[in-house]
């Protein structure tokens, strides 16, 4: 009954058309329109959205709700577009946090309303973009474009040294990303002139050539996740960028990095990707580990949690690199859920920032005096951050987990130690933050949440507790194009 | 879905329903309505294990499964029920205990305004150790002990705004998440060798694993039954608080006392000596990890029992106490006598239990005063405590014909057969069993004396009351040393009373009455897997048996009889007689008292290597990984170095006529020279 609608065209296009109406109502007299037309617009962006869910046949591995049509005739560069086991669930996220980030700004933005709601909606649409793209010059192009709004984000509605922090982003990701450029172009020249992400997994490529463009893709995802040691964009990022642009950055801009290895880095150059997994791996430990200790000694709440992002991401490429079904399982998993998580700690760190203007732990303490629901949300936060089972957070590190013991015993001792480096940095933050006797005097004037508040956080807190207790429907979700891409990539490409 | 597994779901999903609704609305339908509705989830709870126990006895066992919580390839990880002998008994004691606690709190909980959120976390403390027992398999094993640590974390810090609180809770968790780590490892190697976390399905495999190896470091290759107990076992040690991961024990001492007395005595810290019962197909396996178990044990109750003796705070006296007889547990699961030590688990909870409520029905006589050098003489004004009391410190020190007699001579006994079997280990554990049996009835009987008889001493002390009870702040008619109120203690409520009188009467008597079939009977056929040519333990101790009345008639003639016997002569003599002896000797061995007080010295180590170590860590790697190297040199760095060079290039364009002539005669020199060369 939905074969005929172009799904995926809508969830790009709805969410940039609805940002161009907000940005159409212009000054900031205006902002109450805005409000309720963004809001509007993120909603109908999500609607669009879940039919991707619910229609979704989890029993095949090919893309789905396919989209064609020629864009560049001259280069053979389509508009085609598609989704499997692993984009549709992050695309689906993408739309949900969407209606959050319009939600968390809705009082807190003041100036330039029309400007910051749209910025969203629009970044929202190329993000779609970003997952749903087949042809790779036009994942290129999403991927640059979803730079600008989130550029903008931070650098006029961020904090005192946003300029820093955004043009740091800027020129990292930038700088990794051209070197993708050249390895598409390569790509396209291989294959016969086709930009097809699909016929650049069917090539066949030597060892040096994959290891090249391993690189050129692996610099670019990799700064996006981002991983260590191409990871201090990152906390800088976060502490400028308001509440929403944290959000954004966190639940759904890390991921691409990911998804990013999972569509070009391993389909398209399997042999390198096997060549070079202890490399990978290394990396990834050295995040939780490395990573995780350094999280521990921040005095900015804001910054703890960009670390303890970075530390979670290292779960998500350690599982990748372990080529088997848990591991892989596990890492969407996690991406799944450290959207969900990381959506929410950065939401609540914004719900303090919002009533004392400050992320420094030190000026706050005894929070659970005076804001008993909001406390009781953040410890549910605080456990999944924790990966405690029962929450979502839970779910893929533990798969994670089981599924490095059985490549070697050293990386699933390494990757536990986040039981007890993410219990510390995450419960010793709550501590000092919630618990104990009120000392500043300005924490007693703080109120317990608004309804407002109380909604997204619940939903957020609902989503994480049954993504905790019956994780099955993502899974099962998933199997069939993780078991299509393990396939591919046990395969040899080598000519 | 047939009645039985009706009532099975029943049994963890009624607490769990009390726990939402007292949690999520308490505030709306109010503070007797919020305590109503969790007793009776945990009263039905205990009614269907009652049914579901009979069941068992009946020869009913179920294994079967709930729902699919995730698959994964071809790995299915399910929620599930294995309801056995072992798991009835569990359930039993768990719902029982429990309500118990549940009654015990309406009196002790009275004025706090977390009326509401106390009750909501003891249900849904009792849901997590019900599916903790009732699981089958690993993963929801996993689930129930991580639960079980939260809501112990929750609860001990329950009285959020004291600093001691906060800081006892977050080291029970953390101490408890290295536990953890160890245990999520054995997991993992359990999945990756059987290709399964179902019980039933790696227990049938063990036996074609025994030989298995598993290389840890090149060249040196590890029996993996051996790495996958020990590694469990490490989880049982944070969880059940054995050396050296016990620190936080006595620290959640913090928590309200009806706590400490469900979750730190008689059920949470149990599950570690539960899961080794139940994992005792794979422990048999490995004498390896036996010997350490037993070793540990002994440290543990041997210890920890030593530093029972100088505490003064009557709730740490118990905590203390309560290490050590985990202590015991753990020998006898060294010494393969696992029903012995699920057989203490039970007697203990029992009198454990009693002990920590009726310290707590203490607390509340004596205005929330903890310190037991301010009490003496309780007995006249508190008798149904007085004698709550000493029931369970007769059952703790092991009087014969109390429950803690059969259990704890079994276990002396049982170490005794692995010892002169010749196992690893126990000879070590049997000194340590042993000594400790005296070391038990000295510190037992100090604070039943120094509580309930002798001179009354808080008369003088009330006005530095101590106030280790936060009610201070909460209701100011208690404490503050205030005089308008009379401090004499006064017996505790009904609510108090009736639950100490309820514990007491197993403590007496579950001993006796369970010996036969649990120990020696064929309870346990079926669920604990012994192999009696390595372990003869339980073989030997069942040839010597002759039922519970000449067991406990033919101690009177055995060592731990007599050492027990001196332990209260002992402490009589010290505390009643001359108590001038007691204060001689702190006097003079200084170094020793010292080390003791300090408890070996384990808390200052953790903080300063572990705690102050990751910190010092961290802050390394972030100012010079992260801020000195990676920031200052790689990234800025690398911008600095194209803005000094755009500088040094800059001046090139010097905009004179005369320079660019000059460097165009330069470079057209230069190319001529190539041309020529070439």
């Amino acid at each position: 009954m939905l074969a005929g609608y172009p799904l995926l065209s809508l969830t790009i296009w709805v969410p940039i058309i609805a940002g161009m109406v907000v940005l159409a109502t212009g000054s900031d007299r205006n902002a109450p329109l805005a409000r309720l037309l963004a809001l509007v617009g993120a909603v109908a962006g999500l609607a669009v959205a879940w039919p991707l869910w619910s229609h979704f046949d989890a029993g095949t591995a090919d893309m789905q709700f396919v989209e064609f049509s020629s864009w560049i005739p001259a280069l053979n560069i389509n508009y085609h577009l598609g989704v499997d086991g692993i984009s549709m669930p992050l695309l689906l996220l993408n739309s949900f946090t969407t209606v959050l980030v319009v939600l968390a700004g809705w009082r807190v933005i003041e100036t330039k309303v029309a400007q910051y709601m749209a910025a969203f909606l629009i970044m929202s649409g190329l993000i779609n973009g970003v997952f749903a793209a087949l042809d790779a010059m036009l994942f290129y192009v999403f991927f640059e474009a979803m730079l600008i709004p989130l550029f903008l984000v931070i650098g006029i509605w961020g904090g005192p040294r946003r300029i820093y922090a955004a043009v740091k982003f800027f020129l990292y990701t930038l700088l990794g990303s051209l070197l993708m450029l050249v390895a598409l172009i390569y790509l396209y020249f291989q294959a016969n002139g086709s930009f097809e992400i699909l016929d650049f997994h069917a090539l066949p490529l030597t060892l040096p050539v994959q290891i090249l463009l391993f690189m050129a893709f692996f610099l670019a995802f990799a700064v996006k996740v981002p991983m260590w040691p191409v990871h201090t964009w990152l906390p800088d990022a976060h502490v400028e960028a308001p509440t929403g642009g944290s959000v954004i950055l966190a639940a759904i801009t890390l991921k691409i990095g990911a998804y990013g290895f999972l569509r070009f880095n391993l389909p398209i150059t399997p042999d390198a990707s096997h060549y070079l997994s202890g490399f990978i791996i290394t990396l990834s430990l050295v995040a939780v580990v490395y990573i995780g200790l350094v999280a521990l000694v921040q005095s900015d709440m804001k910054k703890l949690i960009a670390y303890s992002s970075i530390s979670h991401m290292g779960f998500v490429t350690l599982g990748i690199f372990l080529f088997n079904t848990l591991g892989m399982e596990g890492a969407l998993v996690q991406m799944i859920s450290h959207g969900f998580v990381s959506a929410a700690m950065f939401l609540s760190v914004g719900v303090m920032y919002d009533r004392l203007h400050s992320r420094q732990i030190a000026d706050y303490g005894g929070l659970a005096n005076r804001m008993p629901v909001f406390a009781a949300l953040l410890m549910l936060f605080s456990m999944a951050n924790a990966g405690l089972p029962g929450t979502s957070g839970f779910v893929g590190e533990f798969m994670v987990i089981m599924a490095a013991v059985k490549v070697n015993f050293w990386y699933a001792f390494l990757a536990a130690s986040t039981l007890i480096l993410g219990a510390a940095y995450t419960l010793w933050m709550y501590k000092r933050v919630v618990f104990g006797a009120i000392v500043h005097d300005s924490v007693r004037t703080m109120q317990d949440l608004v309804p407002r508040e109380f909604a997204f956080l619940a939903v957020l807190a609902v989503l994480v507790l049954a993504t905790g207790v019956y994780p099955r429907p993502l899974t099962d979700v998933m199997s069939s194009s993780v078991a299509n891409l393990l396939a591919h990539v046990a395969q040899s490409k080598l000519p | 879905m047939t009645h039985m597994q009706t009532l099975y779901l029943m049994v963890p999903l009624a607490p769990l329903a009390g726990a939402v609704i007292a949690g999520l609305f308490g505030w709306m339908i109010g503070r007797t309505l919020s305590h109503l509705v969790t007793i009776a989830g945990v009263a039905v709870a205990f009614v269907c294990s009652w049914l579901i126990f009979q069941d068992v006895q009946a020869g009913h066992v179920y294994n079967g499964t709930v729902y699919t919580w995730m698959t994964s390839g071809n790995v299915r990880f399910e929620v599930g029920f294995l309801i056995d002998s072992l798991t009835a008994m569990m359930m039993m004691v768990v719902t029982f205990v429990s309500l118990m606690v549940h009654v015990y709190t309406i009196g002790y909980m009275h004025d706090d305004p977390g009326y509401q959120r106390f009750f909501s976390y003891i249900s849904l403390f009792t849901f997590s150790m019900l599916m903790l027992v009732m699981s089958n398999n690993f993963l929801q094993l996993f689930f129930g002990w991580e639960a079980v640590g939260l809501v112990s974390y929750l609860l001990i810090g329950f009285w959020f705004t004291r600093p001691t609180a906060i800081y006892a809770n977050l080291k029970a968790f953390l101490v408890n998440r290295v536990g953890d780590f160890g245990f999520v490892l054995g997991i993992a190697l359990v999945l990756a060798h059987f290709g399964t976390l179902d019980y039933a399905a790696v227990f049938a495999q063990a036996p074609a694993h025994a030989g298995d190896t598993i290389n840890l470091w090149k060249g040196s290759p590890v029996s993996l039954m051996t790495a996958i107990t020990l590694l469990l076992f490490i989880g049982a040690m944070g969880k059940s608080a054995q050396f050296p991961l016990h620190v936080w024990l006595p620290d959640s001492m913090e928590g309200p006392t009806p706590i400490s007395a469900l979750i730190h005595a008689a059920t949470m810290v149990t599950a570690g000596i539960f899961m080794v019962t139940r994992m005792s197909p794979l422990f048999e396996m490995s004498q390896t990890t036996l010997s350490f178990v037993m070793v540990i044990g002994g440290i543990t109750a041997l210890f920890m029992g030593f530093l029972g003796i100088i505490q003064n705070d009557i709730k740490r006296v118990v905590a203390y106490s309560t290490l050590s007889q985990l202590g015991y547990m753990t020998v006898a699961l060294g010494a393969s006598a696992y029903s012995v030590a699920v057989f203490h688990l039970m007697t203990h909870a029992f009198f454990k239990a009693l002990l920590f409520l009726s310290a707590g029905s203490v607390i509340i006589g004596m205005h929330h005063d903890q310190d037991i050098r301010h009490m003496g003489g309780l007995r006249k004004y508190m008798p149904v405590t007085w004698i709550t009391s000493l029931v369970g410190s007769l059952a703790l020190i092991g009087t014969p014909f109390f429950s803690g007699f059969y259990s704890k001579d079994n276990i002396i006994d049982a170490v005794k057969v692995a010892m002169e079997h010749g196992e690893p280990g126990a000879g070590f554990a049997y000194f340590a069993v042993l000594a400790c049996v005296f070391v038990t009835a000295f510190y037992s009987f100090r604070m039943y004396f120094l509580v309930f008889h002798g001179k009354e001493r808080f008369h003088r002390h009330h006005a530095e009351n101590s106030h280790d009870e936060p009610h201070a702040q909460t209701h100011d008619d208690h404490g503050h040393g205030h005089d308008a109120h009379a401090h004499t203690p006064h017996e505790s409520p009904l609510v108090v009373t009736v639950p100490l009188i309820l514990l007491a009467i197993p403590s007496v008597i579950i001993g006796f009455l369970a010996i036969q079939p649990m120990l020696f009977g064929h309870y346990f056929d079926g669920v604990i897997t012994i192999n009696s040519t390595l372990h003869p333990a339980m073989q030997t101790l069942a040839e010597e048996f002759h039922g519970a009345t000449a067991m406990a008639l033919d101690s009177v003639t055995t060592l731990p009889f007599w050492l027990a016997v001196s332990g209260v002569a002992l402490s009589w003599f010290f505390y009643m007689k001359r108590p001038d002896i007691p204060a001689a000797i702190k006097n003079r061995s200084g170094l020793l008292y010292r080390i003791m007080e300090n408890k070996y010295g384990f808390d200052q180590f953790n903080d300063w290597f572990f705690s102050g170590g990751g910190r010092a860590l961290g802050r390394l790697l972030w100012q010079v990984g992260d801020v000195r190297l990676i920031d200052g040199l790689a990234v800025n760095g690398s911008a600095s170095l194209v803005g000094r060079l755009s500088m040094v290039i800059r001046r090139w364009q010097s905009g004179y006529i005369y320079h660019y002539a000059f460097a165009m005669i330069i470079g057209v020199f230069a190319l001529l020279m190539w041309f020529v060369r070439t």
